[in-house]
């Protein structure tokens, strides 16, 4: 059986890789040795150099500083999806778990709906309805995203609702608005926090999906699932145009997703 | 029982007239109008008549409800409307690229549970071994792939490479194998985990002692009352499993040119073929809301405990 100490040490571990990852993201304009859509005609689909480490695409650009501005459009996108459906979802769920009535009815069965229907697919029409760029494909992922934090909060705002403090704070006049800033909001905020960081992973793969498919980023934008699409055609000349976006995703998914892991079981650990 | 059922069915029945309307109103948030959309799609120039002409031979004009009722009725008929691109009725292309799609998703289903069904199993009877480990190692891995990065690399490996296989995919066994192992490795590492999880759950439980006790053979107690306990739960992660499936065959079967219902979203999506996608996500929900209901329905057979 795994120890407490062993799992923090993971947990810690994992949280230095994200953190990596998000300072080149933050970083990325000073540690690109070239201009990314710098276009170069002498320079087309060359091979890894001292120049170019990750070689060049089809219209010249250096892929490694591709590599690094897609980092901040994928990491950025995702974060800001996974951030404001998590704002929105537990607002939702705390006032419907607070107050209760016909509005919490409502709310809930819209979010039973979409838990009925197939996430990614409706992604997909949807992005392809509004016709492609990032908002779209945000929008899109966001409508269901929602409904996770929204359940959740709701949930635990029902059981915190129950609490001797909270009918003392009723008790000494304080507004339902403050009620839920003050004392439930903290209260809940841990495991709503916890689902929202096991969902980046996910988003990520939505984004860079939609992206690949071309209903997310718009073309000249680095972003690594349209330039994984793009650099597609000619994989057998420049095979490295594909190979090193590709690397870059799988790490970044894999390491939020082992920071997701790591810290759910470092919850769990008795 | 049979109560119960007869609720699941009007549940279901809503759910599906939901769905219609969802799928309908989907129309209303593409920027523009219809009319537009059309002429613009058949690559006519727009001009304020022709636009005029244009929506009152769609019969834009109408109230939303009065179309979506005639839209509902049609569908129900089975008539999906006419494409924009090219006036011809929608369903039989809707049809046709369903049936490819069916083949290619049960290969990739058939594909993923003949690996994680036996890893699964061995990985939670041999807890904490190497095997465990590896096990559990590639399905984390093989967990945060997204599908369009798999068939990318695959198609790298096998058709560039090493030339073994047509880009490509021919309508035969040989150019389904590689998109049906593209769907098959993200949903065989979810099965394998989440089997691993169910059987191990199981192998704890008292009655797995009991049976220890009593002397009965270990392979017995595994295959008959271990596996047999489990096998709602299978039904279960699969039948969760499809949407993804079906969202990973719209990448799969464009990256792979196969001519699934998916392939064909996404040349409609590009041509702004408004019926098709609205067909297609009709029919993906559909089978969505439908495939949850057999499973549960399954559940009950296997678990009579189990509420529908």
């Amino acid at each position: 059986m795994k120890t407490k100490r062993s799992l923090k040490r993971k947990l810690i571990l994992s949280a230095v890789l994200a953190g990596i990852l998000i300072l080149i993201a933050i970083f990325s304009e000073v540690l690109a040795p070239n201009d990314p859509y710098q276009t170069n005609a002498a320079m087309i689909r060359k091979a890894p150099s001292a120049m170019y480490w990750f070689g060049t695409d089809n219209l010249g650009r250096c892929v490694f500083s591709r590599v690094l501005y897609g980092a901040k459009t994928t990491i950025f996108a995702t974060f800001l999806l996974v951030a404001i459906s998590f704002v929105i979802g537990t607002l939702i769920g705390m006032l419907c778990g607070y107050y209760g009535g016909i509005v919490d009815e409502a709310l809930m069965r819209l979010a039973d709906l979409t838990l009925a229907f197939p996430q990614m697919v409706v992604a997909i029409a949807v992005a392809g309805m509004l016709g492609g760029g990032l908002v779209g494909a945000m929008i899109a992922l966001g409508i269901t995203m929602w409904t996770t934090f929204a359940r959740l909060a709701r949930s635990h705002t029902r059981t915190v609702k129950q609490e001797p403090y909270i009918t003392a704070a009723k008790l000494s006049g304080k507004s339902g608005c403050y009620i839920i800033l003050r004392h439930i909001l903290p209260n809940i905020l841990e495991p709503v926090l916890i689902s929202a960081l096991t969902q980046i992973g996910t988003t990520m793969i939505g984004i860079s999906g939609l992206s690949f498919l071309g209903l997310g980023v718009v073309a000249p934008q680095a972003e690594w699932g349209s330039m994984i699409s793009e650099a597609r055609a000619y994989i057998q000349i420049a095979p490295w145009a594909v190979l090193f976006p590709a690397g870059a995703t799988i790490v970044t998914i894999i390491v939020f997703n082992y920071l997701g892991d790591a810290l759910v079981e470092y919850r769990n650990h008795p | 029982m049979k109560k119960q059922i007869a609720k699941r069915v009007l549940e279901l029945l809503l759910l599906l007239l939901i769905l219609s309307l969802l799928t309908f109103a989907l129309m209303y948030i593409a920027p523009g109008d219809p009319a537009e959309k059309r002429l613009s799609s058949q690559g006519v120039a727009v001009t304020k008549e022709v636009l005029q002409a244009e929506r009152e031979r769609m019969g834009l004009l109408r109230p939303f409800f009065v179309r979506y009722w005639e839209w509902l009725c049609g569908i129900l008929h089975g008539d999906f409307g006419v494409s924009f691109k090219d006036d011809m009725p929608v369903a039989p292309k809707l049809w046709a690229g369903l049936h490819n799609t069916v083949i290619l998703a049960t290969g990739s289903l058939l594909l993923s549970l003949i690996i994680s069904i036996p890893f699964g199993i061995f990985a939670a009877v041999k807890k904490n071994s190497i095997f465990d480990h590896v096990v559990r190692l590639l399905s984390f891995v093989g967990n945060s792939l997204p599908n369009f990065l798999i068939s990318v690399l695959l198609m790298y490996v096998f058709c560039i490479k090493f030339d073994l296989f047509p880009i490509i995919a021919a309508g035969n066994l040989q150019g389904l194998l590689l998109p049906a192992l593209s769907l098959a490795i993200p949903m065989t590492a979810k099965f394998t985990r989440q089997i691993r999880t169910e059987v191990s759950t199981q192998l704890s439980e008292d009655y797995v002692a009991g049976l220890r006790l009593r002397r009965v053979k270990e392979r017995y107690v595994l295959f008959c009352n271990v596996f047999h306990n489990s096998l709602g739960h299978i039904f279960t992660i699969i039948a969760l499993q499809i949407g993804t499936l079906m969202a990973g065959s719209v990448v799969i079967e464009t990256i792979f040119r196969w001519p699934g219902i998916g392939k064909l979203v996404m040349d409609s999506i590009n041509a702004r073929d408004y019926p098709v996608i609205m067909g297609f996500v009709l029919i993906m929900g559909t089978i969505y809301v439908g495939i949850n209901f057999i499973s549960d329905l399954v559940n009950r057979i296997i678990d009579p405990r189990v509420e529908v």
